[in-house]
């Protein structure tokens, strides 16, 4: 962006809708498992994530441009919630948030868990922890915010 | 895949809905299979298992004080209590009695998750019913305990804190000044809690006389907890077989005769009253000594072995909560299983909810209290 004299704005329209679609990421309701409850502190008043945009949890994935992948995938659960990234309208991001989303974590030993979400959809931002703090997932969603700013730059 | 479309009427002229597994009010991954008439549900299957993760297969698989961590994640939001219920077991099976010291700590942290976790619930339930307020003032007071938490053990919700003997880390003035301070104003906030509730005339509406559930058939079922006590029966594992040292603590079983929804919200909020009470009351009286049994050496944990099978039960957030516990003189239990309440609280759910409007199973649904690590395990 620059500012040329008397106080016009010039830009291209790229870097405008990038800016546009990076203040205004809204989440998927999507809670699977522990990592859930602290993807509902940040909606919280301590750390209200409407302070960078997202304050708006939609129900539904066809108004959502962001899955945060919250808790274990299992096996049971990954054709669902491939369905439901594949509802979501373009542009669409992932978060995927806590070990258990990034490479099975804890459950790593067992038979019935998905060894990271990026077999089933592919994801921007790890966020590690078991689970997160919430101020974790702040943090990677402001590295997608980043990353979508600097899209067209790439 | 998932089968979203409405099906076709069938013979009686009902209609197959599916609710779930991605749902904002089935907490997790519920999945309900709904037939309805018109408006009027006439059976529900609940279908679980989105959240199977093998704990108690894995638990077999680990030394005895590496599972603790899985019985964290079991009920998420009351992780205390998890603890506690595993730690009764094992320590009973390994010989390894936690010190006096030890015991009342692990009150005063079982009890602050206890608050935690119906505070989770209570934001959670005005949800459901379209609140919005409540749930932020609830999550306010609950990031108060985690700070607590926090200071003690340095984790925020899965806290991993309790260990085979005692405790990780020992209170020192500072943490008991924070819980002092955070025990003298919390009722105050509760009570404003509770009349954003109950003030609400479609808060009352939608609960008042909506999902009777009659004392015989709750305890056919096998539910435990608030579920129970709403119903009207009087049993608490903390009084009926006293673990720890709550035989030395003065509180009351909250008992409600309602029956209803109202009646399981009004017994979650008169615990975290009493949960306030046993804080107060265990903090004042935390005895001197060591907070950890030296029997058992932290370097030397995983050399503990243990014979024969215990089975221990304890009160968590959501019910009666216990682990059966088979040991074949190991340094790995032989078998682990876990008894879930939420599991058992949701097998009620196609009985309380049948016959009755759509709208209002999203109402009863919630007032089960459902935590689906626990569930599915």
């Amino acid at each position: 962006m620059k500012t040329g004299d008397g106080g016009v704005l010039t830009t291209t329209l790229e870097k405008a809708l990038e800016w546009g679609r990076s203040n205004s990421l809204w989440p998927l309701t999507f809670g699977l498992a522990c990592c859930a409850i602290e993807m509902m502190a940040i909606q919280a008043a301590d750390l209200d994530i409407s302070r960078f945009g997202s304050e708006i949890f939609r129900n539904s994935p066809r108004q959502s441009d962001l899955m945060i992948v919250s808790g274990t995938v299992t096996k049971k659960m990954a054709p669902r919630l491939r369905r439901l990234y594949d509802e979501m309208p373009y542009p669409k991001y992932v978060i995927a948030m806590g070990v258990c989303v990034i490479q099975g974590g804890p459950y790593n030993q067992g038979y019935s868990v998905v060894m990271g979400v990026d077999k089933v959809v592919p994801v921007d931002v790890y966020v590690p922890g078991c689970p997160p703090t919430p101020e974790a997932l702040t943090n990677g969603i402001i590295l997608l915010q980043k990353k979508i700013r600097n899209e067209t730059d790439r | 895949m998932v089968n979203t479309q409405i099906s076709k009427p069938d013979d009686n002229g009902w209609v197959e809905l599916n609710m779930g597994p991605q749902h904002p009010s089935t907490h997790g991954v519920l999945r309900l299979k709904v037939k309805l008439d018109g408006e009027i549900v006439k059976e529900i299957e609940p279908v679980i298992g989105y959240l199977h993760r093998n704990a108690e297969k894995i638990c077999e698989l680990d030394y005895y004080c590496d599972s603790l961590i899985y019985f964290d994640r079991m009920d998420y939001v009351g992780a205390m209590n998890m603890e506690v219920g595993y730690l009764e077991a094992a320590e009973k099976l390994l010989g390894i009695p936690p010190p006096e010291r030890a015991q009342w700590i692990r009150v005063v942290m079982a009890e602050l998750n206890r608050i935690a976790a119906h505070l989770v619930w209570a934001g959670a339930y005005g949800l459901d019913l379209g609140m919005l307020t409540p749930f932020f003032y609830c999550f306010v007071e609950r990031e108060k305990v985690l700070r607590i938490f926090t200071e003690v053990c340095g984790s925020r919700q899965e806290t991993n804190y309790m260990s085979i003997g005692g405790v990780y880390q020992d209170f020192n003035d500072k943490i008991i000044h924070d819980i002092l301070e955070f025990t003298e104003q919390f009722p105050k906030k509760l009570e404003d809690i509770f009349s954003s509730f109950v003030k609400n005339d479609i808060f009352i509406a939608r609960t008042k006389g909506i999902g009777i559930l009659e004392p015989e058939v709750a305890l056919d079922y096998g539910v435990t907890g608030p579920m129970l006590r709403a119903s009207g029966v009087e049993y608490d594992v903390r009084k009926a077989e006293p673990y720890l040292v709550y035989d030395k603590i003065n509180f009351d079983i909250p008992v409600s005769y309602r029956k209803d929804n109202l009646a399981r919200f009004l017994v979650r909020f008169e615990e975290m009253r009493q949960s306030i009470k046993i804080i107060n009351q265990a903090v004042k009286k935390i005895p001197d000594g060591p907070y950890f049994n030296p029997k058992a050496k932290k370097s030397l944990m995983i050399r503990l072995r243990g014979e024969g099978e215990v089975y221990a039960r304890t009160e968590s957030s959501k019910g009666e909560f216990s682990v059966y516990l088979v040991g074949d003189g190991g340094v790995k239990p032989y078998r682990l299983r876990v008894r879930s309440p939420s599991l058992k609280n949701l097998s009620i759910l196609p009985y309380l909810a049948k016959d009755t409007m759509i709208a209002d199973l999203v109402a009863i649904s919630g007032t089960l209290d459902l935590v689906f690590g626990e569930v599915d395990r």
